[in-house]
């Protein structure tokens, strides 16, 4: 038997080059000569009508090529499809007003970055300043100051979806909770910023280097806006992305702009984002405002729900908003088995900067509301909140499982796993020790969140954003799918490689590609070369292309496995050839064909590799010469949003179960975490050691929004931010020291390896675990937690209002 | 335009640069040292982080002139006779990197804080490399590799 690698912490291939400074990321590649460099001009106002540009001064300084201002943008692209039916104009700078405080206005090419700062200096732009609004609620009054006239209003969309019958539900509760939520605007920061290296050529073909991360229907969409046909633009992506969690997704509208200084400039235009423009202008999550309804019975059985979202996505919707709202739609209703549900959903756009995918998209902000009224109505009925929610949870026996919502669950044993959570943390000892830590007054809380974590978006989920009506016109194309390639093929010498259309952020795709193909083929990790470098022109791709939404876990290992038992059927074909045996009477094992039974000859993997590129009059008649195989998996259960508005916005469906215990210092508010339990069933783990580091990083993620970060902006939009010493990253000091990880496996039906997604794991559950925490830390003076970031001065400030009333 | 004659990982360097230039872009572009990274140009994040005369510093806090007659460590030069530096092999060995982009500064800067504290405590390691921000691991697998580098480096009894 040959070793089986899936399931081993291996090491990873990646780390020589990274641990020795010879990565590759955008800002070290060199691919072309003559690179300049571009420095952008933004707007100081939040809200201003452009009334012209002077770029004389600019174009005489040192060293400029070239200077393109919103008027170049307007004349020569075009906007950005998106995903509402509003008419918002969304180009890549601004062209008539400025609509938040960083929105791109020029762009100064030169011969290095200095002297193009330099420049951006002189370039002078005349503002008619206009009155801003950065509340959600505030800009949807009369009085508002509108940002899109053309829209008429700042609603950028609304739906009101409904899943079976949630008025009756909430007539027959027994039980009524109702709450208002509050999630901060915030962004996972990668500490690469944006790159982009752009050429445009003569001959008309345009050549792009980023660390774009996907999905790759923004690539189609950027053709459209420069006019060029989709196979004239090539997108190129690095093997090494310095992270990014969801943010560079958000790159492509400065892909255009920059294409477009190239085109003009007439060299190669390279464009590195610094922390200041990160803070200011790339992406985040939504702010939201959310009123939650429970209604209940008295034995805590949950009828029905009702949400009222307002998701306030800045001075445009940008693509793939607002996905904000939708992108968990499946999952809804999270681990519950609840049927009845409204959801009132308002996408908002305001003078702040645009938002966008962000590590745990969506579903921070939902598990932050639904285990907050969980825990409120646990209270209410006098019942503890482990018991409340098992009283609620799907049982094993009900999988795969439809939601109301339309999600298909594909597998999971949510008791199961919620046990193993409350066994890790004893949490009966704990409310022992709470119990007595309240009676010596302190302030000592243990909180619980559960979580349906999606992986591998559904494309056709972001069409939820657009009235039932609308798509039933018969022009109107429908959209689904999540599909990922890979290509593997064996050299003459019998050497592998693997070649991926991913792009990993730090993932380690190249490591988990080598064990499985290794255990496909009967090789060691070491045997295998895997090629990770996205290009447009040379790789196997689709729209849904890329590396977010947790997808790789789960697609992309669907897609090497595939390609590997693809070319090992051929090898197995071409040997049974070779022995002038049935097909039936061989079998690939250990890596070699070898006959089922009996004696004779075995062909391994290498032997195979000789004859069939030496000596193609050896292959059996009608066989394609080579040896490779290329797979492209998609997912059947991918289907587009129905007329009554379910849709599987997912593909497979993790489960997360955790327990925090924390106590809340009565001098300073600070928070100390005295015990961390978080138990995930992604299905089948391929490396234990690359699992436990996304789940400490999006452990941490979730922490940072929950209790540090925010993008703030003061009333009149300007911003408060910029600098990494008024945004807070935790550092090693604030981040958890233990966590305490377990799993529990339940196999993907859907997937060769049975494996899921896993991502964006506790970046969704930490925000409701330590809220939940806090609040029942806190619950002596009968405060909930309704806000996040609950930084040490706003719940100090919140402490010290409930003492004295 | 100024003169900058420096030591870098042990080799006699040199070039001529406007006095306004970073080290950490000098380095990077004046010689070719692409494995420092710049992360936020204002000292927060410490993806630039060298060692300068065997201190740990933010090469995006200093010019490149100011650097004229240092000796500097950038992370090319961690490797000994082709092989990764025990440092480097802890974080290998315990999964402390993923995207790979902060750990340059974050190797410079623990191997400073293993210079000056080589028992470091688990709350000493935190608080050392507190000094660079790291967005993927959690600080996880950074802190176990440098508590096994400050063991592997420690002086063998007898």
């Amino acid at each position: 038997m040959s070793e089986r690698w899936i399931g081993k912490s291996v090491k990873r291939v990646e780390d020589f080059r990274l641990l020795t400074g010879r990565g590759t990321f955008i800002d070290d590649h060199p691919p072309v000569g003559n690179v300049h460099h571009a420095a952008i001009v933004r707007s100081r106002h939040a809200h201003a009508r452009i009334l012209g540009y002077d770029v004389s001064k600019a174009l005489a300084a040192d060293g400029v090529v070239a200077v393109i201002t919103g008027e170049d943008v307007a004349k020569e692209t075009k906007p950005f499809a998106v995903g509402v039916t509003t008419p918002v104009h969304y180009y890549c700078a601004a062209t008539d007003k400025a609509r938040f405080v960083g929105e791109p206005v020029a762009v100064v090419v030169a011969r290095d970055r200095y002297l193009a700062e330099d420049a951006a200096e002189l370039v002078e732009v005349a503002y008619e300043p206009l009155p801003a609004v950065i509340d959600p609620e505030k800009a949807l009054e009369p009085d508002a100051p509108v940002l899109h006239e053309k829209a008429g209003t700042n609603l950028a969309g609304h739906r009101r979806l409904v899943y079976g019958d949630p008025d009756r539900a909430f007539r027959e509760a027994e039980v009524v909770l109702r709450e208002r939520f509050r999630f901060p605007k915030y962004g996972s920061t990668p500490i690469e910023t944006y790159g982009i290296i752009a050429r445009w050529e003569l001959d008309g073909v345009c050549t792009v280097w980023s660390n774009f991360m996907g999905p790759f229907i923004m690539h189609p969409l950027t053709a459209r806006v420069l006019g060029l046909a989709e196979n004239k633009l090539r997108f190129i992506v690095p093997p090494d992305i310095g992270g990014s969690f969801g943010i560079k997704t958000s790159i492509y509208p400065y892909i255009a702009l920059i294409a477009l200084a190239s085109k003009h400039a007439g060299v190669p235009v390279k464009w590195i984002e610094d922390r200041r423009e990160h803070l200011l202008a790339s992406s985040s999550g939504t702010d939201r405002i959310a009123y939650r309804e429970v209604a209940a019975k008295t034995d805590g059985t949950v009828l029905g729900m009702r949400f009222k979202w307002l998701d306030n996505v800045g001075g445009y919707i940008r693509s793939p908003e607002p996905g904000c709202s939708f992108r968990p739609t499946g999952n809804f209703v999270g681990p519950y088995r609840f049927q009845h549900l409204e959801v009132d959903a308002s996408v908002v756009m305001t003078n702040k900067s645009l938002t966008g995918p962000n590590r745990g998209y969506a579903c921070g902000h939902l598990y932050f509301e639904t285990e907050g009224m969980m825990d409120r109505l646990a209270e209410k009925l006098g019942l503890d909140p482990v018991e409340l929610r098992r009283r609620n949870l799907l049982r094993p026996e009900q999988f795969p499982y439809r939601t109301p919502t339309g999600g298909y669950y594909d597998s999971g044993d949510y008791p199961a796993t919620l046990d193993k959570a409350i066994g890790i943390a004893r949490y009966d000892e704990l409310r022992r020790e709470q119990a007595k830590a309240r009676a010596a007054g302190r302030w000592f809380g243990i909180g619980v969140a559960l979580a349906v974590d999606p992986s591998v978006s559904n494309m056709g989920y972001v069409a939820t954003a657009l009235d039932p009506q609308f798509r039933a016109k018969p022009e109107y194309l429908p959209k689904s799918g999540a599909v990922d390639s890979a290509t593997i093929k064996v050299d003459p010498l019998g050497r592998v490689t693997a070649i991926l259309g991913t792009t990993p952020q730090g993932q380690g795709h190249q490591t988990i590609v080598a064990q499985i193909v290794a255990d496909e083929l009967g090789l060691t990790p070491d045997d295998v070369t895997v090629v990770d470098e996205m290009d447009t022109f040379t790789r196997v791709w689709s729209i849904s292309s890329g590396t977010y939404s947790s997808r790789f876990g789960s697609v992309g290992t669907s897609a090497v496995a595939l390609a590997a038992r693809k070319l090992r059927a051929k090898l197995v074909d071409y040997a049974a050839h070779l022995m002038e045996r049935p097909v039936a009477d061989v079998e690939f094992r250990d890596g070699a064909v070898r006959p089922r039974a009996g004696k004779g000859p075995s062909y391994s993997v290498k032997d195979l590799a000789g004859r069939a590129h030496w000596n193609t009059e050896s292959l059996p008649e009608g066989m394609e010469p080579g040896l490779q195989a290329t797979a492209v998996f998609g997912f059947t259960v991918s289907k587009a949003v129905d007329a009554e508005d379910r849709v599987n916005s997912s593909n497979t469906y993790g489960f997360i179960a955790e327990v925090m215990a924390v106590e809340v210092d009565r001098q300073t508010a600070a928070i100390r975490i005295l015990k961390y339990v978080t138990v995930h069933d992604a299905g089948t783990i391929i490396n234990p050691m690359i699992a436990e580091g996304q789940i400490y990083g999006g452990a941490l993620h979730g922490l940072g929004g929950a209790l540090y970060e925010e993008l703030k902006y003061d009333e009149d939009g300007q911003f408060l931010t910029g600098t990494f010493m008024d945004y807070l990253v935790p550092t090693a000091s604030e981040a958890p020291a233990e966590i305490e990880i377990a799993h529990v496996v339940s196999p993907s039906p859907l997937t060769p390896l049975g494996s899921k997604g896993l991502g964006e794991s506790s970046s969704m559950t930490v925000p409701a675990v330590i809220a939940n925490a806090v609040s029942d830390a806190l619950a002596p003076l009968g405060l909930r937690i309704t806000e996040l970031p609950m930084t040490p001065s706003s719940l100090w400030h919140l402490i010290r209002d409930a003492q004295k009333t | 335009m100024a003169d900058v004659r420096l030591t870098v990982n042990g080799a006699a360097r040199e070039g001529r640069c406007e006095s306004r230039k970073l080290l950490v872009d000098f380095l990077r572009e004046d010689l070719g040292l692409t494995g420092t990274h710049v992360g936020c140009e204002h000292g927060i994040c410490g993806a630039c982080t060298v060692l300068v005369d065997g201190e740990a510093a933010r090469s995006c806090l200093m010019l490149a002139v100011q650097a004229d007659g240092a000796d500097i460590t950038t992370v090319e030069g961690l490797m000994r006779d082709g092989r990764l530096h025990p440092l480097q092999e802890a974080f290998r060995e315990h999964h402390g990197l993923q995207c790979g982009f902060c750990t340059p500064g974050m190797l410079l800067t623990a191997l400073d804080l293993l210079r000056v504290n080589p028992a470091p405590s688990e709350d000493e390691v935190r608080e050392g490399i507190s000094a660079v921000l790291c967005r993927c691991t959690g600080y996880h697998g950074i802190v176990k590799a440098v508590r096994a580098a400050a063991v592997a480096l420690a002086p063998k009894p007898g």
